[in-house]
């Protein structure tokens, strides 16, 4: 029978990514222990990139889930497919992961199914291995796997939360914006823009980041930023740029698109 | 003949008899008084409308007549009339608040009626109120100061006129709404009540122009300060402003020079006082009001201290035992209230609420005083609202339940502090709720619809790559295909999708006095719309209501149980709901969560909807007391399981809600309108796959 396993790919440019912390060393560390990590923080504060450049730092191919609310465990861990009058065995991200050494990183864990999360229970304890049912197959992690998962500890709703027994296997990391000043950096960098425009869209994140709870659930992230400098340097103005990539994206409330519009104006 | 003027006394004696319902307590004679001096045709108008007002309602015609000689200074004959006239068109379509509202009004019609597009605090406050929450990252909350007062802040509070008409256009009279706030907001950022201004100008023998010319310089200042950080906004205020007087200019470069500060402007009042000249007017500038700014900031700053000596303390307190005796503790001031605390060499963090002090106190001080950076000793701190003396009503009935309470003075329970009373609410208008659901027929269907599609059911999908089963029709498809050499899809089986919510929810209505009216309507409205949408969904729910007074009566009013269908008779209960006493919370999420937690469901959802916060009479319930109870109440109800969600309707902000309910599990809802379409997206927000 066959067996189809996807080629993994390494990293081989240096993503751009500024530490805030100590995030950088804490994360070998546990990757030098082979301890699965957690990342929590605000969305667009820089999650996805840091994973993509810790894969980079130590060099190991990276997969990347996207949770949503139908990935089941076959999503994850693959498939019999039929092809001619053949039955092949797909291996899903996790799987392939787990026999290349990757690093496996599941984006926003809470929007998967319940059941879903199971299957990484035994992946994320000593045991280190993980169960293939469909096959028979107990697959053991070579010591390069790494599992990173990450959440968005900010939602309301009471089915997105993750279990205790999930959530204490992992060395949790968290995230925040960066500092106005590396924030700035940031955008200027990634945004391709001046210094002086940059300090800018910090200060217009920084006054939406006062109005969280007041009528925006979440405030201006580094990746809506970087956003609106790009659509400056791609030749469109400040506040046009600023109410396209800032203030319709985080709202649709027309008194709060008011609120955006007057902050986006008092900035430039 | 005719056109004498009436004296007081002929006055009094007409008056008497067209207000002839007029309370007692009125005092005609001062209201004879001030119409003496109007003009004979004046008088009889003022007569005969009072007169045809009173016909109607004699409270409205008292109004009138006292409003009369005002109306005449603004108003010409025809302009009085209208006036009049609108104002008892308003009582028959409003009722008796919208008509006096109108009438009491005087600028505001003038304006309207002259054609002038004004503006109005009550239109642009909630967005302005986001506007300058936007720049502050403090709650400064707004008010109104009625028409014609200049606005000013306690750096606190800022104070707006009710009404702006200066320009033609009403986005521009807005726009000036804005540029006064914008301004009286740098004044608290900027520094500008940092010094003694009383103090500094006593010496000076006319105070009220003193303040003049400071309030000017200070906006020179504010506007050079604004441009730096907020160009744009600059910019717009310098366009309503146009460019300042001529006279101002000898002292520009010196009061926008990026290291000005108010003792600038303190100075070169000096200078503008000696050479003998009046300030110039210009628009939006505000007044100060030094002395009130200096007790509300002295007040902030000393509990800012406060808490943030408090929390050092317990960074020490928790650090020590390394060396086994007293923790060092370091502290690095940063930028902006940024600080790097060391314990025992060990870097941590401030807890949030004195970073966010540490934050208030840079900007009102420039920087970190040194006593707030040490830490609070042992038994300095005594809790500042001290408990007052009970007040308990006897009941002659025994309590149906008891609860204990949570004292944070003590850091423990009172034990079964609270008696609680579950009653039943007494049924309203059988046809009410048919009233509601007509008046929002749209909107309900929308609702039904939208929570239909979220409904959880079991779905089989068929012809999937994957299942647990085989899909036959697909089985017997791909049969035939590859019998005739097509090549057979590979979608052969079916999944089955389980989608179970196992959900419950509690709905914990406020139904406190301050509820009475416009609250109380909107309360019942939204249950109404839940109520459609939650039988739309299929999860089961309950709803209460609370009042009480005092710990020894605590009232539960049953509207609907678990179980109960939603019929005749819980749709009498919710349309009796009605405003009764005080809010005391803590022990009605006691019992509530008890009930709740009976249910057998996975997920527990308690939703209470107040207008305020927690409050009691007599006793030490409000305050600090009654939050902290509170959030011991649900914190125990989180430990069963059940997750909370506030929903409050504050006008002004609810600065309290973090703090006992936890970030991400509140809304504030700034206009009560707003409930009734929002409720169902909340809750359905709330319980989204």
């Amino acid at each position: 029978m066959d067996l189809l396993s996807p080629q993994l790919a390494s990293i081989d440019d240096e993503p751009y990514y500024q530490p805030v912390g100590e995030e950088v060393g804490l994360f070998e560390a546990a990757a030098a222990r082979r301890l699965p990590v957690l990342l929590k923080g605000p969305t667009g504060c820089g999650k996805t990139r840091f994973v993509e450049y810790m894969a980079w730092k130590l060099k190991r191919p990276l997969v990347t889930v996207a949770c949503h609310d139908d990935l089941t465990t076959a999503d994850l861990l693959g498939r019999y497919l039929i092809v001619g009058s053949e039955t092949v065995w797909m291996d899903g991200p996790l799987t392939a992961a787990v026999r290349a050494g990757a690093i496996c990183y599941l984006d926003e864990i809470v929007e998967a199914r319940k059941d879903t999360t199971v299957v990484i229970h035994p992946l994320a304890d000593s045991r280190r291995v993980l169960t293939v049912d469909k096959r028979g197959e107990l697959l053991p992690a070579p010591d390069d796997f790494l599992l990173v998962i990450s959440y968005n500890p900010g939602y309301q709703s009471i089915l997105k939360e993750i279990k205790p027994s999930t959530r204490q296997r992992f060395i949790a990391l968290e995230f925040d914006y960066p500092s106005a000043e590396l924030e700035a950096q940031i955008v200027a960098s990634e945004g391709g823009v001046d210094e002086a425009l940059a300090k800018k869209l910090v200060k217009l994140g920084e006054l939406t980041r006062n109005l969280k709870g007041q009528g925006l659930d979440e405030g201006a992230s580094t990746r809506l930023l970087v956003h609106a400098a790009q659509i400056v340097s791609a030749g469109r103005t400040p506040i046009e740029a600023a109410n396209a990539a800032i203030a319709r994206a985080l709202t649709d409330d027309p008194d709060m698109t008011q609120t955006l519009d007057d902050l986006v104006r008092a900035v430039f | 003949m005719t056109d004498r003027r009436l004296f007081e006394h002929e006055l009094e004696e007409r008056l008497d008899r067209v207000l002839f319902a007029s309370p007692s307590h009125r005092s005609i004679t001062r209201l004879a008084q001030s119409l003496e001096t109007l003009s004979r045709r004046q008088q009889d108008k003022v007569l005969h409308w009072a007169g045809v007002a009173a016909k109607t309602y004699a409270e409205i015609g008292y109004l009138l007549a006292t409003l009369a000689p005002q109306a005449f200074e603004l108003l010409d004959d025809d302009g009085f009339d209208a006036w009049v006239i609108a104002g008892l068109d308003a009582y028959d379509r409003q009722g008796l608040r919208p008509a006096m509202e109108l009438l009491r009004d005087l600028e505001g019609f003038r304006a309207e009626r002259e054609g002038r597009a004004l503006a109005r605090y009550a239109d642009v406050e909630a967005r302005l109120t986001r506007f300058v929450h936007g720049l502050s990252g403090r709650p400064l909350a707004l008010r109104n100061v009625g028409s014609g007062n200049p606005a000013w802040t306690d750096t606190e509070i800022l104070f707006l006129p009710d009404l702006l008409a200066e320009r033609s256009s009403a986005e521009d009279n807005r726009r000036l709404f804005k540029a006064t706030a914008a301004l009286l907001w740098a004044q608290t950022r900027y520094g500008t009540f940092s010094v003694d201004i009383d103090a500094a100008i006593a010496d000076l023998p006319d105070r009220p122009q003193a303040l003049a010319w400071l309030t000017l310089l200070e906006a020179v200042r504010l506007d050079a300060r604004i441009a730096q950080e907020l160009p744009g906004l600059a910019r717009e205020m310098a366009e309503l402003r146009g460019p300042w007087p001529d006279g101002l200019a000898p002292a520009l470069p010196r009061l926008q020079a990026a290291t000005a500060t108010v003792q600038d402007s303190l100075a070169l009042l000096r200078e503008f006082v000696a050479a003998g000249g009046v300030p110039p007017r210009l628009t939006f500038l505000g007044t100060l009001d030094p002395t009130a700014a200096r007790r509300v900031r002295a007040e902030r700053i000393a509990k800012e201290t406060k808490v943030l000596r408090n929390a050092l303390a317990a960074l020490k307190g928790a650090g020590g035992r390394k060396q086994g005796g007293e923790a060092v503790l370091d502290i690095a001031p940063g930028e902006d209230g940024a600080m790097e605390i060391r314990v025992d060499g060990d870097v941590v963090a401030l807890p949030p609420e004195a970073q966010a002090a540490a934050q208030a106190l840079v900007q009102d001080l420039g920087e970190l005083p040194p006593e707030a950076l040490s830490p609070a000793g042992s038994g300095g701190w005594l809790p500042t609202d001290l408990a007052g003396p009970g007040t308990d009503l006897v009941n002659d009935r025994d309590a149906d339940f008891r609860y204990d309470e949570w004292d944070y003075h003590r850091s423990a329970y009172r034990k079964g502090w609270c008696h609680v009373y579950e009653v039943e609410v007494k049924p309203g208008d059988a046809d009410y709720v048919e009233e509601v659901g007509n008046r929002h027929r749209a909107l309900i269907s929308q609702i039904r619809r939208r929570f239909e599609a979220v409904r959880g059911e079991d779905r089989v999908l068929g012809r999937q790559p994957e299942g647990e089963e085989i899909d036959l029709d697909a089985q017997v498809d791909a049969h035939i295909d590859r019998r005739s050499g097509i090549e057979p899809s590979p979608r052969l089986f079916c999944r089955r999708i389980r989608n179970e919510r196992s959900m419950a929810a509690m709905f914990m209505v406020d139904m406190s006095g301050s509820t009475k009216g416009w609250v109380n309507d909107a309360e019942r409205e939204s249950l109404i719309m839940l109520c459609e949408a939650l039988e739309a969904l299929g999860d089961d729910y309950a709803i209460y209501g609370f009042s009480g007074w005092t710990r020894t009566r605590c009232d539960i009013y049953r509207i609907k149980a678990f179980g109960d269908r939603y019929d005749d008779a819980v749709k009498r209960r919710i349309a009796g709901i009605e405003a009764r006493d005080y809010t005391r919370m803590g022990v009605a999420i006691r019992h509530l969560t008890r009930l709740l937690a009976a249910q057998p469901v996975r997920h527990k959802l308690l939703v209470t909807l107040s207008d305020g916060r927690p409050d009691d009479f007599g006793d030490e319930y409000r305050g600090t007391y009654g939050i902290e109870d509170t959030r011991q109440a649900l914190h125990e109800a989180r430990r069963q399981g059940i997750r909370s969600y506030c929903v409050t309707i504050d006008r002004h902000g609810a600065d309290y809600l973090k703090r006992m309910v936890g970030p991400a599990a509140y809304t504030v809802l700034d206009e009560v309108g707003k409930l009734p379409t929002k409720i169902a997206d909340i809750y359905r927000r709330l319980t989204a796959n």
